[in-house]
């Protein structure tokens, strides 16, 4: 048991800074993944951190495989794409859907042709699925900044921007602070996911961000009981994805987000409001 | 006299330069306990986010000169998937005192309790917005509006898809705010349940068709005509203006002599 779940950390730093990035990512990515769920844009989450993929090529094609021009880059792209993807969807006749699936099949297509503009495979692949197992000091600070800014962030406008996910008419007429808490939100998220590329790549950042919040939401209830479990789930998922990483020598950043897919599959499945429990009829019930 | 609560003049209201409310001009007194009724389409709920100012005005002006006013929109716009209490919903009414940031306290929690208990769902606090029946969940709304204590209140088809009893009760709170000499404004289709409790009535299909007593506006003729409302959107209505550009101008309605 110890030579499976402690040894691997006690041992080498580099898995140690793994689990570290990793945790400090699902802390924040969680409770952004929840807000993204709820809010009906999880479709948006994927689309923007496919985004990111060509702007941090054109950071790649720049300075190769550093950390900030890489960032800057994604982080641009990002914004671009949320922007772009509201003002088409607001404007004309195409639903956010699918103009969001054009971007990001656009964004994908063209990051992987800069990328092997001057790159190798291998590039390609740290690039598209990250190297959690390789995170140096500038990415976990990275990763640091990002979760102490979203966390801050997320509770300066959680009130405007829950009242705005679930009566946005209402909250129209009380106060104008829906639009910027949206705003500030998306900006939140795509620093997310580009801190979230740096380990688990550009096609996996989103999943430590939705797997978590989808799976909490088959066990409560309550908003603040589906953003604690969720970040749970991200950390529990974050551990165990690179202990089998480990074990069985897989790819670390798929293996976070399979983990995650796990738990995800096992609420829905077993959760008190999943396809088997939901579905069984109450045996007892209440007098009032 | 005193001034008017809400004041409009010659305003149009619409979407994409077609006009839902047309040239309206008119004024709720202070106190005043108003139903605007019309068939689908005539415009009532423009009129209603138009007063709120989340709709601008294709021209006239809409003028209040107070600000404390609070608004019951359509359910459809509530998402009741939403991971929130009846308490979550009704701490809403609190916002033009809290704010963004400013804490609940427990006299908050009080006034919540005591809301709900008006609206007749004591106890209801932690049950999930999924929950609720219809007439439940309005009365969770109204227990919102009791919160929000404003001078002037707007109500978009409070009563639709709501049983009798449930009607009975919210209609209570209706005329106790009435009673205490504040504006309210409902957007109502039961026209015996506006002649029984509306002193005044607005009569809209677009154009309005009378404003005033509701014996008077709501006579067998007005009905009729505003039965009579052009239904169709005409894509190629000419512009009202010639010198109007089409940005800030509004469609005329073909055939209508004015």
């Amino acid at each position: 048991m110890w030579d499976l779940f402690i040894a691997p950390f006690t041992e080498f730093a580099f898995m140690r800074r793994a689990l570290a990035g990793a945790i400090i990512l699902a802390v924040s990515a969680g409770p952004l993944g929840v807000f993204l769920m709820l809010r009906r844009m999880s479709l948006a989450g994927d689309a923007m951190s496919h985004a990111i993929l060509p702007g941090a090529a054109a950071g790649f094609l720049v300075s190769g495989l550093a950390v900030l021009p890489m960032t800057l880059g994604g982080f641009a792209a990002g914004i671009i794409v949320a922007l772009l993807s509201g003002l088409v969807s607001r404007n004309t006749v195409l639903r956010e859907d699918i103009s969001l699936a054009a971007l990001y099949l656009i964004s994908v297509a063209l990051g992987v042709v800069l990328i092997s503009l001057r790159g190798s495979n291998v590039d390609l692949l740290h690039v598209l699925f990250g190297t959690v197992l390789a995170l140096d000091n500038d990415a976990l600070l990275l990763i640091g900044a990002v979760a102490s800014l979203t966390l801050v962030g997320l509770a300066l406008i959680w009130r405007p921007l829950v009242a705005d996910s679930f009566d946005p008419a209402f909250l129209r007429s009380v106060s104008r602070a829906g639009q910027p808490a949206h705003m500030v939100f998306l900006g939140l998220v795509v620093l997310n996911l580009v801190a979230g590329f740096q380990a688990l790549g550009t096609l996996l950042a989103v999943g430590l961000m939705m797997l978590p919040a989808a799976a909490a939401r088959f066990w409560v209830r309550r908003l603040d009981a589906i953003v604690g479990l969720s970040v749970l789930i991200a950390i529990a998922a974050s551990y165990l994805g690179l202990v089998a990483s480990f074990a069985w020598n897989l790819a670390s950043g798929p293996a976070i987000i399979l983990v995650a897919g796990a738990f995800y599959i096992v609420s829905l499945l077993a959760g008190p409001r999943g396809v088997l429990l939901g579905r069984l009829p109450a045996r007892r019930h209440r007098i009032a | 006299m005193t001034p008017p609560a809400i004041a409009i003049d010659d305003v149009t209201l619409g979407y994409d330069g077609h006009p839902a409310v047309h040239h309206l001009s008119g004024s709720f007194a202070p106190g005043s306990l108003t139903a605007v009724v019309g068939p689908n389409g005539s415009g009532k709920s423009t009129l209603l986010k138009g007063i709120m100012g989340m709709l601008p005005t294709l021209g006239g002006t809409i003028a209040l000169p107070q600000r404390d006013i609070a608004y019951l929109p359509q359910r459809a716009d509530l998402d009741r998937e939403f991971p929130a209490c009846v308490t979550d919903l009704v701490m809403l009414g609190l916002w033009a005192e809290r704010g963004n940031f400013a804490g609940i306290g427990g006299s908050d929690r009080q006034r919540i309790a005591a809301a709900l208990a008006t609206v007749g769902l004591e106890g209801y606090g932690r049950r999930g917005l999924d929950t609720l029946s219809g007439g439940q969940l309005q009365r969770t709304l109204f227990a919102r509006l009791l919160l929000q204590d404003a001078a002037v209140i707007l109500l978009d088809e409070p009563f639709t898809g709501i049983d009798e009893s449930t009607v009975a009760d919210l209609m209570r709170l209706v005329e106790g705010w009435h009673a205490d000499g504040r504006t309210v404004i409902a957007v109502l289709h039961d026209l015996d349940l506006v002649r029984r409790h509306f002193p005044k009535t607005l009569l809209l299909a677009r154009e309005p068709i009378g404003w005033g007593a509701t014996e008077e506006v709501l006579s067998p003729d007005n009905l009729k005509r505003a039965r009579h409302m052009p239904a169709a959107w005409d894509e190629h209505a000419p512009w009202h203006d010639g010198q109007t550009p089409p940005a800030t101008g509004h469609d005329h309605h073909a055939g209508h002599a004015h």
